[in-house]
């Protein structure tokens, strides 16, 4: 249930007395209340539960942090590290 | 889907996952708090990926799982109303009550209605003047301040039927109770990101240190995930405790404060009483005395209801991380998703279901073989 979905604001307007906008979910839209987000704006993007937006996504954070896990990885597979144990075997899926 | 997809990358996941098995000396026991995250572990299958040392525990963040039964049996009292129509979010509607169901109700007539959001309550309330329209307001800090904003705009718009039956409840005192249990087993904690989104982590640090444990606040996706698992690892191996921020592109220290203040509006802090575990001081929110004359527990006389757990389902074992799904002798037997006997079988986010789902029938050899 505490699953947000991220979009885009594409939209912002008032309706009975709150601060909505419409968000983009790759295609899909909907109305989300952003009453207490007053310094979101028209191409921000947000993250959504219950119709409600919890917080602005900071996409230079989003970057900065795919940016150091990529860094991470490569400084490992230079470095020639190995894992210092394989893969457990995959059990068998689904219901016996 | 920008900010979704990039964090489903294969290729970054096998990664963090090659680092996690690099860092990993000895065993450890961590414990994600959100529902929403056990399923996405076991969706990706992110556990079978770990070394054998790391642990998961699956925690109380199911707010579907937690709602007491006495609320459970309350809602089912007033949706069989004639002149109600209440509302509820999806995951809701199959809980078992004592008796039956919210999804039994509307079977036999009762008007329950399935909404995405608080305020579309709101809109049916103010589209059907001559009806009470009764909102099930569950939920963890996440969905507090929809259900608060929901109230508020009720009070804005004038309405007089509406009104919200209350079962909010907190992550920061459940992990106290679950830290101060003498059978603890939990070493790290991946907190709930969307919880902190709202909430922010300043509550974390005392938990932290009072503890000895590690909280990384993590997201839902699975690099999110293995990346949480990856920096809480990395601090139990240093002998670190620090709360640290795996998901700031959502979380901030302060959190959303707006929102913070507009729950504080409506809500205040009362115990709880958590399905399976029991009362936890202080561990939910209720109305404040001035929002009273929106509480359904007011409105409708409920005040007599006396409930009928199930004998055999384990959940409350299960939602502290003492026991897991396929330790239920009901599990997968009497106890499906299509007829569940406790929550967690219900919910989207309970462990059984994804449990059921994934197809964790069993311990997994390797790491049943561990002391």
């Amino acid at each position: 249930m505490c699953l947000g979905v991220p979009g885009k604001i594409i939209e912002i307007h008032a309706d009975r007395g709150l601060r909505m906008c419409k968000v983009d979910f790759g295609g899909v839209i909907r109305e989300v209340c952003i009453e207490t987000l007053p310094e979101a704006k028209i191409g921000d993007y947000t993250i959504v539960h219950a119709g409600f937006a919890l917080n602005l996504l900071s996409e230079k954070d989003a970057l900065e942090t795919l940016e150091l896990l990529r860094e991470m990885i490569s400084l490992s597979d230079e470095l020639g590290e190995e894992p210092q144990d394989a893969y457990p075997p995959l059990p068998a899926a689904g219901l016996a | 889907m920008k900010f979704v997809t990039e964090f489903r990358d294969a290729e970054l996941v096998r990664g963090v996952i090659e680092e996690i098995h690099r860092t990993v000396t000895r065993p450890w026991v961590l414990m994600e708090i959100c529902g929403g995250q056990t399923h996405a572990i076991m969706r990706y299958g992110l556990d079978q990926l770990l070394p054998a040392q790391i642990e998961l525990v699956h925690g109380p963040g199911c707010p579907v799982c937690v709602t007491p039964l006495e609320q459970i049996d309350r809602a089912l009292e007033i949706a069989a109303q004639p002149n109600v129509i209440f509302c509820s979010f999806g995951d809701m509607v199959r809980v078992p009550g004592s008796q039956h169901d919210l999804f039994s109700i509307r079977a036999r007539g009762g008007q329950v209605k399935v909404v995405y959001s608080p305020l579309d309550a709101v809109r049916i309330a103010q589209e059907n003047p001559d009806k009470q329209v009764v909102f099930f307001a569950i939920g963890f800090e996440t969905t507090a301040p929809a259900n608060a904003m929901s109230v508020i705009q009720a009070q804005l718009l004038g309405l007089k039927n509406y009104s919200v039956l209350v079962s909010q409840v907190l992550v920061p005192p459940a992990m106290h109770a679950i830290l101060s249990s003498p059978h603890n087993r939990v070493q790290g904690f991946l907190a709930a990101g969307h919880v902190c989104a709202v909430m922010g982590y300043w509550q974390y640090p005392p938990i932290a240190e009072l503890y000895h444990v590690p909280i990384t606040i993590t997201g839902f996706e699975p690099l999110d995930l293995v990346q949480g698992i990856l920096m809480t690892v990395r601090m139990l191996e240093k002998g670190q405790v620090e709360v640290q921020n795996g998901y700031p592109r959502i979380v901030t220290f302060e959190g959303n404060r707006g929102a913070q203040s507009m729950i504080e509006r409506v809500f205040q802090p009362v115990d709880r009483s958590w399905r399976g575990i029991g009362s936890i001081p202080m561990s939910g929110w209720g109305l404040r005395p001035e929002m009273s004359a929106f509480d359904a527990e007011q409105r409708f006389n409920v005040s007599h209801i006396h409930t009928k757990e199930s004998e055999v389902c384990i959940a409350g074992q299960i939602l502290l991380g003492l026991k897991k799904p396929f330790d239920c002798p009901a599990f997968g037997l009497a106890c499906t998703p299509e007829h569940p006997v406790g929550a967690p079988m219900v919910s989207s986010e309970g462990a059984c279901s994804a449990f059921y789902r994934y197809g964790r029938i069993r311990p997994e050899p390797e790491k049943a073989a561990q002391p």
